[in-house]
């Protein structure tokens, strides 16, 4: 046994609303810079639909993540080392620009510096990548909210393994979403793919990271990824992704997507695996047996055999004790209501989802039955194999009995709740019908509905005795290195060539020059263009306005 | 004239390659990249850049085989002087063809895909500009010297020379009476090696063998502060 330890996240779909918020956020932090404006390490996809970018989960196409050979060995989907050595002079199935979509922003000089004229000037959407006058035609949401649906939801290749007739039910009855973020696998499958070996997991966190210093461009790893949460920065010819927040989770905070999350769906805690039982997992024969075979590879962090061998593993105390009280292990494995998404590509995601109930509920409602009544819920969860079925697909390979145990243990807390809280007597035997005490079930209510920041939040912080060794440590100026504050800019090489520059350093720089400098969209050159969505507030974009003096005629 | 253009320079087109590509890899990690374009474009890319990359390729095993190898070590392997001057001139036609037609699609791809060419620094330019000249001056010397003019043994002249710069006792004289097509090509992809550092060929040097020996996922643990890089550290 080699214990190791991962930072997980769960989310709770029931709650989610759509907002967004996570992923305007998490792109003000990470993604606001040239080379990425198309990027969204966290996006929010409406189910169904095609997802961002389109249809990134039919991997005939786009051949992410792991397979197993016929020789039942794993393999990497997009071919092995030696054939993507030969290809990597142009890499043949790389998503391209508009499989995401081109990224725009409008001509909003025009508005003021138009002259005097019948109608109202117009803002045109410019391309910010051909600096031209383009056509808006998609976006990382285009399809928020089922738009378009009767065109584009048909394209959702979840929806495409479930029957035909099964699909038109779908389409009326229910829609939920689904926020998304790298899912900082135990397998990644990226990682494999990078020929320059700059994509890493930590042993102490498990966070999947790319070394900016020693990726050399060869994209391989945009295809490695099933889920497509690695993205090519165009400007500078790196692969970048997301960081699971690391500059703050070192210091105990959580991630921004979920710092900012409206409805507090997130979750965030160590889990405890065996690292010598990953390849293994991944190795399962039947795509069905994953979800059972990944929860297998996690340690039980009460179990004082298992406490005893993180510690033999280096494993801080601090962080077995946070392991024990951790949410996301919770979730997972005493409760059994989270599941992993798309567990067939392999890769053992450590991202895991509680599956939305309240399509479920809806229903119910609709048909002006009780919906907080278990028996109807119950009955309701039979009945209803389409959504139960596009389920399955996204979080057990197919399986639909573990979404069905977990949407049942959901149905009955709502049922066996509604008891407590209206002050009758509760029935125990609501609890008991989907295998749990009436305790459990009320600590699960607890963690699902009530659980404050620090609850939701088990992160222990980096250790202090390794507070110098942090990427970016708290106990001293980030401005203090070498070279010193100053150091931003273009390299005489190509885009932001030269030395690397802390990333607190690097927004300090960014912030700076969208405050003073001449161009709105970062150091470019791309003519006049205003970016709103960068723009924090302060300052004054170039082109927001008109130029100040001297232009009076 | 001939000392300064076939000792000196070879002498200092290799430090300028060495020591630049020592001084980019400590000043320039984050910008030692291939830059690609494949995001904006990949239509032309996927049969430029193969056609390119693989023909080049085998231009440099012919530079090896050529350059490297003396002629008494083709001759006691039973190769007669014609046949291998048949077998280099065809198969470096070939692979020069296979590199210009590489070539010729990717500088048009550059040109006229608006993306892509407004990614296109000067510095990419003047690199392209060369690198253009000495395959374009290589190709030209093969075909011209070998088919039109009948045939000319490089291995008597160029290869010694290009070995004694290596033995470290050049010998200038060894080129001073070689075709002027083959000593513009020796002159520009000297110029080629002196610029290489500071373009985005650098890439040629991180070219990922190490892929096929390495364990598919690489752990690292939170690394120190990488000393920041410089002359002083």
């Amino acid at each position: 046994m080699r214990v190791m330890a991962q930072m997980a996240m769960v989310m709770n779909l029931d709650k989610c609303i759509g907002c967004h918020t996570c992923s305007v956020t998490c792109k003000q932090t990470w993604t606001n810079r040239t080379g990425v404006e198309y990027v969204w390490f966290n996006n929010v996809e409406t189910r169904p639909g095609l997802g961002y970018p389109r249809t990134y989960e039919d991997q005939e196409k786009w051949r992410g993540g792991w397979r197993l050979n016929k020789r039942g060995r794993l393999t990497l989907t997009a071919g092995g080392r030696v054939r993507k050595l030969l290809s990597i002079f142009a890499n043949p199935v790389m998503p391209r620009l508009e499989d995401y979509y081109e990224p725009w922003t409008y001509d909003y000089a025009t508005l003021t510096t138009a002259p005097l004229q019948e109608h109202p000037p117009v803002a045109r959407p410019k391309s910010l990548i051909t600096g031209e006058d383009t056509r808006i035609t998609w976006s990382a949401n285009w399809d928020d909210d089922l738009g378009g649906a009767l065109e584009h939801a048909r394209g959702d290749v979840v929806l495409a393994k479930v029957s035909e007739q099964v699909r038109f039910e779908f389409e009326k009855t229910f829609m939920f979403y689904l926020p998304r973020i790298c899912e900082h696998c135990l397998n990644p499958s990226c990682a494999a793919s990078c020929p320059s070996g700059a994509i890493y997991k930590r042993t102490e966190d498990g966070i999947v990271l790319v070394d900016q210093d020693k990726c050399r461009g060869w994209r391989m790893c945009v295809t490695g990824c099933p889920y497509k949460k690695i993205y090519f920065n165009h400007r500078t010819g790196k692969a970048e992704k997301c960081t699971f927040c690391y500059p703050r989770v070192e210091v105990g905070l959580p991630t921004v997507c979920s710092e900012t999350c409206v409805g507090r769906l997130r979750y965030i805690g160590l889990v405890l695996y065996d690292a010598d039982k990953v390849l293994e997992a991944a190795c399962t024969p039947d795509d069905t047996g994953l979800y059972e075979a990944q929860r297998k590879v996690f340690l039980d962090p009460h179990d004082p055999g298992v406490q005893r061998a993180a510690e033999e593993a280096g494993i801080p105390h601090d962080w077995i004790e946070a392991a024990g009280r951790s949410p996301v292990y919770a979730l997972i494995s005493t409760y059994k209501v989270a599941l992993p998404l798309h567990p067939e590509y392999r890769t053992l995601p450590m991202v895991w989802y509680i599956p939305p109930l309240s399509p479920v509920v809806d229903v119910v409602r609709d048909t002006g039955h009780d919906a907080e009544d278990t028996g109807n819920l119950f009955a309701a969860l039979d009945a209803l194999r389409i959504p139960i079925g596009y389920l399955a697909e996204l979080f057990t390979a197919g399986d639909p009995e573990p979404v069905e145990a977990s949407l049942r243990k959901l149905a009955a807390m709502r049922a066996y709740m509604r008891d407590i809280n209206l002050g009758r007597e509760p029935n125990e035997r609501i609890p008991q019908r989907v295998g749990m005490s009436g305790e459990s079930m009320y600590e699960m209510y607890r963690l699902l509905a009530l659980a404050k920041y620090d609850e939701r939040y088990v992160i222990p912080a980096a250790h202090a005795e390794q507070a110098q060794r942090l990427e970016e440590s708290v106990t001293e100026c980030s401005l203090d290195y070498e070279g010193g504050p100053g150091m931003g800019g273009s390299g005489p090489f190509g885009e932001t060539s030269g030395q690397p520059v802390p990333v607190a350093v690097e927004n300090f720089h960014v912030l700076r020059e969208r405050q003073t400098s001449d161009t709105a969209a970062g150091r470019l050159d791309r003519g006049a263009r205003v970016n709103l969505l960068n723009w924090d507030g302060n300052g004054r974009p170039d082109g927001l306005f008109p130029p100040r003096g001297g232009d009076d005629a | 004239m001939t000392v300064l253009l076939w000792v000196v320079l070879p002498y200092v087109a290799i430090l300028v390659f060495v020591l630049g590509h020592v001084w980019r890899y400590r000043y320039d990690k984050f910008g030692w990249t291939t830059r690609s374009s494949e995001l904006y474009e990949r239509r032309l890319l996927r049969l430029g850049s193969p056609l390119f990359h693989f023909g080049i390729l085998f231009v440099l095993l012919g530079h090896v085989g050529g350059l490297l190898i003396p002629e008494a070590w083709t001759d006691a392997a039973g190769l007669s002087e014609t046949a291998y001057h048949w077998i280099a001139v065809v198969l470096g036609t070939i692979a020069g063809v296979l590199t210009i037609s590489g070539m010729a699609i990717l500088i048009y791809r550059r040109r006229t895909v608006g993306p892509v060419f407004i990614a296109t620094t000067r510095n990419d330019k003047l690199m392209y500009l060369v690198l253009a000249v000495t395959i374009l001056l290589g190709l030209g010397a093969t075909f011209l010297a070998n088919v039109a003019a009948g045939g000319y043994d490089y291995r008597h002249t160029v290869s010694p020379w290009f070995r004694s710069v290596f033995l470290l006792r050049p010998d200038a004289q060894l080129m001073a009476h070689v075709p002027v097509l083959y000593q513009a090509h020796a002159l520009s992809a000297m110029t080629l090696f002196v610029i290489w550092p500071f373009t985005r060929l650098v890439h040629v040097l991180t070219a990922p063998v190490g892929y096929l020996t390495r364990p598919y996922i690489v752990y690292r643990s939170r690394t120190p502060r990488p000393a920041r890089r410089g002359w002083a550290s």
